[in-house]
């Protein structure tokens, strides 16, 4: 599987080394070149110094057409601009953006991005934590629940296995 | 009219006093609140320190009975989450975003943004207009951007010289209508025959830009902008 990530900052450094050793090929972008330090020495995968919300800088990198896309910096909005133009522009197969407030993190979900949101699984394990009811909470990815307004294309796909 | 603008830089500043002088009623989201008290200081109580990028600070903004959000931040992926969150959540009737970066004109286009604002776009066309290459120039975009007003020059070689606008192949969507012939603008008329030197001005749509190219400039196409 071709995976791309965008931002190599704790979770995506991590992430990118778990799916590079994994088999798969990776290629991580970062528009700092210190973020590359988080990888380990022998870094099986790509990493790529570049903006990852610059449709030109993603095409050179090699995002168009892969099999998924990461969108791990740590602003929301550029994550989610990542996301939009890997569904819309690259032909990026699965999508997640990291947004981690909740409210702007259900609302992509419902325009067709999985989501995936710290703020919102935080709180549910440490409410667990503090013995208050488990809820239906927010576990990991989210799926789309809606469909994308550029394309039906990327409707909610099925969910799969990573 | 109820005007949302989001962003104290510039273009948010004097975008908001201009609206306010016509009369419109205005809120102005600034997330920096030291920027956002300078400006409340000159136009009153208008301001809101707040990021404009939270869905609960659009809705205490009342963009629910907003006519029109104004995104002029000079982040490309700010203006467009709060154009979005707007439309699909707000259900705002029009949504305006300034780019930065043109490339990002079409993705916004295309996830529902009504108004796409470029400056780099608008500058890049006036730098065009200076350089005396045979190229097509950009002068106006039209209907959000579907439409160019382009300006073709005749120059030696072009395959339009001595032909009359009925020779010229050009697909539906481009309809050329004036020639500036020694600097007299004259309507294109069926008798009219081109030749070197004259400016041809047409209305085209942006996916036929390469066949004005070809009929009008000829050799390799290369699209301007």
């Amino acid at each position: 599987m071709r995976v791309f990530i965008v931002g190599c900052g704790r979770v995506g450094a991590g992430i990118a080394e778990r799916l590079a050793r994994a088999g798969h090929d990776v290629t991580v972008i970062d528009i700092n070149t210190e973020a590359f330090a988080r990888l380990e020495p022998d870094f099986p995968g790509a990493a790529v110094r570049g903006d990852g919300t610059d449709e030109d800088v993603l095409r050179r990198a090699g995002a168009q057409g892969a099999d998924l896309f990461y969108s791990l910096t740590e602003g929301d909005n550029r994550n989610i601009l990542a996301a939009q133009l890997a569904a819309e522009s690259l032909d990026v197969g699965r999508v997640v953006a990291k947004i981690n407030d909740p409210v702007r993190s259900e609302a992509y979900a419902a325009l067709g991005i999985a989501t995936i949101c710290r703020t919102a699984m935080l709180v549910d394990a440490l409410g667990e934590y503090a013995g208050l009811p488990i809820e239906p909470g927010v576990r990991g990815v989210s799926e789309a629940t809606g469909i994308h307004p550029g394309g039906e294309h990327h409707a909610a796909p099925a969910a799969q296995e990573v | 009219m109820y005007v949302i603008v989001i962003g104290g830089g510039k273009v948010g500043y004097y975008l908001t006093k201009e609206l306010l002088a016509a009369g419109h009623e205005i809120v102005l989201l600034e997330k920096d609140p030291r920027r956002a008290r300078q400006i409340a200081d000159e136009v009153g109580s208008i301001v809101l320190a707040r990021d404009g990028c939270e869905g609960k600070h659009l809705a205490e903004a009342g963009a629910n009975r907003a006519a029109i959000v104004a995104a002029v931040t000079g982040d490309d992926e700010d203006n467009l989450v709060v154009c979005q969150m707007a439309k699909h959540h707000f259900d705002v009737p029009r949504t305006i975003a300034r780019v930065n970066n043109p490339k990002n004109e079409e993705l916004f286009r295309h996830l529902g943004v009504d108004d796409i604002i470029s400056p780099t776009r608008m500058i890049l066309g006036a730098v065009e207009q200076d350089i005396p290459v045979h190229e097509l120039l950009h002068l106006a975009q039209l209907e959000g951007g579907d439409l160019e007003v382009m300006e073709a020059q005749i120059a030696d070689g072009s395959p339009a010289i001595g032909r009359r606008p009925g020779d010229i192949d050009l697909p539906d969507g481009c309809t050329m209508f004036v020639v500036i012939r020694d600097e007299v603008a004259q309507a294109i008329r069926p008798e009219t025959v081109f030749q070197v030197g004259d400016k041809v001005i047409a209305i085209t749509r942006t996916d036929c830009q390469l066949d004005l190219h070809r009929e009008l400039i000829g050799s390799a196409a290369v699209p301007a902008g």
